[in-house]
């Protein structure tokens, strides 16, 4: 085998683990099964994405690790529920339309509000600790503690039902095996939001400057751009989709607590890691992979749900110890 | 031209540490408008760090830098780079997941490409044009050092810092860079550039500052420092590349 051959092997064998997850799953469960969980899969995938993608790029531009982007996942779930509850009688009505029109608002509200806490909180408590990991860790791990304690002091510390709406409470039928439906309106919303932050990643100025910022912030501040400004926008924007992914969630699950942050948290830095630290690509396929390996493993064997993915990322750091697509490999 | 007017760059008594270790000792060095200034130096003697303190990446614990009369010591990278001066670093500082095009483009104004600048840069370097649309990352050692030497030019800019430009590639790659370093001085671009290759600096430099441990041991006519065999010996030893 010449070394090109392998040089290409090497290069594209990332790209084939997911396919053969999905593959190797399909005789273990049967075809019924294997169609809903793949697209119960995906769609969980797609939540942890919007989640996760944020995270990776202010890690990848300006290498601060926010344990505290948690709670903007929380803030955005219960901004949902302070928005849907007085539009009840949209979400309960039998109309496709009044039901996704509350899901819009719920979506740009839980947007807004993670957003603008974003920026706050990148300018009182993120700016001081730049280029000090250890502080960073513990300021944004005190931060999360205190958010999650104001989010008690509005809302309550029980857990509030978010029931989905009427029209998206049932399932439909793809041959003989059922979709929720609601799963199917998230995975139309994760894909959107992917395709327009690659449309934007790929397309415009602004995109080209955060692709190079990831890969060598000084290089691209000795082009005359100003990293700092361009990560504060970063910033606020992956705290509005950490919102958008609170606002999904806590819908999926009909149920939201101050600590459904927390609970995605772990799942979101396994996808970090397996995807490559500052890598959106490799945030979006390990997204997937962590989304379809919870589901699998949690019909074949529902006690190694969470443990699937930790030993996922464990084969994956054996196999590139940076993570499946690395960021500044030449 | 009055010789202060003729003087672009200027670092008056400059310190910089990094760290606790404290590298450059007091550095003054002039680079003159549309001439070449070549830094020679042993490895270690503060090249790299008096180009970079200059552009701002690590900053001045005393003295001057002014460019164009202009103090520019306290001032941010990016503003710096915004008064025309580009900067080529040793590691050549290319985006490898990026396309050329995209590298060359980060490099130009909000209105992208200027057509007659571009055909110029992309005649001195025609490699980059068939791997214009590849990833920057599959280019050999020697097409990222056009690539980083083409996107510091392919907009007009007042100064370039060229570090060590040279550095482990082909005598055919190097004849090349020289070729295209040769056509800029022949547009009277300004430059400092850090060279480990006395033939390359010989045939490029007008002037020549040598650093030592973090000072400037000598300056003076380039052509007159390839003339005094004695000279090169004493200031440049034998960790100089001499290639005759």
């Amino acid at each position: 085998m010449s070394k090109e051959w392998l040089d290409r092997l090497q290069q594209w064998a990332p790209y084939a683990v997911t396919p053969l997850i999905v593959l190797a799953a399909l005789p273990a469960m049967g075809l019924t099964a294997w169609v809903t969980l793949t697209i119960a899969g995906l769609t969980m995938g797609m939540m942890l994405f919007l989640v996760a993608s944020g995270l990776t790029l202010i890690f990848g531009l300006m290498e601060v690790l926010n344990f505290a982007h948690a709670a903007f996942v929380t803030v955005g779930a219960f901004v949902t529920v302070s928005v849907l509850g007085p539009l009840v009688g949209w979400t309960t009505a039998p109309s496709l339309t009044l039901n996704l029109l509350a899901l819009l608002m719920a979506l740009l509200a839980a947007a807004a509000a993670s957003g603008a806490l974003g920026f706050v909180f990148e300018r009182i408590i993120i700016r001081q600790v730049y280029g000090a990991p250890l502080h960073q860790i513990l300021i944004t791990i005190g931060a999360l503690t205190v958010i999650e304690q104001l989010v008690i002091v509005i809302w309550g510390p029980d857990a509030i039902a978010l029931p989905k709406p009427a029209t998206l409470r049932g399932s439909v039928f793809l041959g003989s095996s059922p979709i929720e439906t609601y799963r199917l309106v998230a995975l139309f919303v994760g894909l959107a939001v992917a395709a327009a932050m690659q449309l934007i990643l790929t397309r415009t100025r602004i995109g080209l400057v955060v692709r190079a910022g990831v890969e060598d912030r000084e290089m691209v501040q000795s082009l005359g751009y100003n990293i700092r400004r361009v990560f504060v926008g970063i910033f606020i924007a992956g705290t509005a989709l950490a919102g958008m992914g609170g606002m999904m969630w806590g819908q999926y699950q009909a149920l939201v607590n101050y600590q459904i942050g927390d609970s995605m948290l772990i799942l979101v830095f396994i996808i970090l890691i397996i995807g490559g630290l500052g890598s959106v690509g490799g945030c979006f396929i390990a997204a997937i992979l962590v989304g379809l390996t919870s589901n699998y493993a949690g019909f074949l064997a529902p006690t190694l749900a969470l443990g699937s993915n930790i030993l996922l990322m464990a084969l994956v750091l054996l196999w590139r110890p940076r993570g499946l697509f690395p960021i500044g490999e030449q | 031209m009055a010789e202060a007017d003729d003087v672009l760059l200027r670092l008056d008594d400059v310190h910089t540490d990094i760290g606790r270790y404290k590298i450059l000792h007091g550095v003054s060095l002039t680079a003159r408008r549309g001439r070449v200034s070549m830094l020679l130096g042993r490895n270690g003697a503060g090249k790299t760090t008096t180009l970079r303190t200059i552009m701002g990446l690590w900053k001045a614990r005393a003295g001057q830098i002014t460019f164009d009369g202009q103090p520019i010591g306290a001032m941010d990278t990016p503003d710096i780079a915004q008064l025309g001066i580009a900067y080529v670093p040793e590691y050549m500082g290319i985006f490898g997941k990026l396309t050329v095009r995209e590298n060359m483009l980060l490099a130009t104004g909000a209105q992208g490409f200027a057509k007659d600048s571009l055909d110029r840069v992309l005649a001195w370097f025609p490699a980059l044009k068939l791997k214009w649309d590849s990833t920057a990352g599959s280019l050999s050692g020697g097409q990222k050092q056009m690539l980083a030497i083409a996107r510091a030019i392919v907009e007009q800019r007042r100064l370039l810092l060229v570090d060590e430009p040279t550095k482990g590639l082909s005598p055919v790659v190097v004849d090349q860079l020289v070729e295209a370093l040769l056509g800029l001085k022949n547009e009277q671009t300004t430059i400092l550039l850090v060279e480990q290759n006395f033939r390359v600096a010989l045939a490029i430099g007008d002037d020549v500052a040598v650093m030592d441990q973090g000072r400037i041991v000598h300056s003076g006519d380039m052509a007159a420092l390839g003339a005094d065999e004695e000279l090169q010996q004493r200031l440049l030893g034998l960790s100089m590349a001499v290639d005759t």
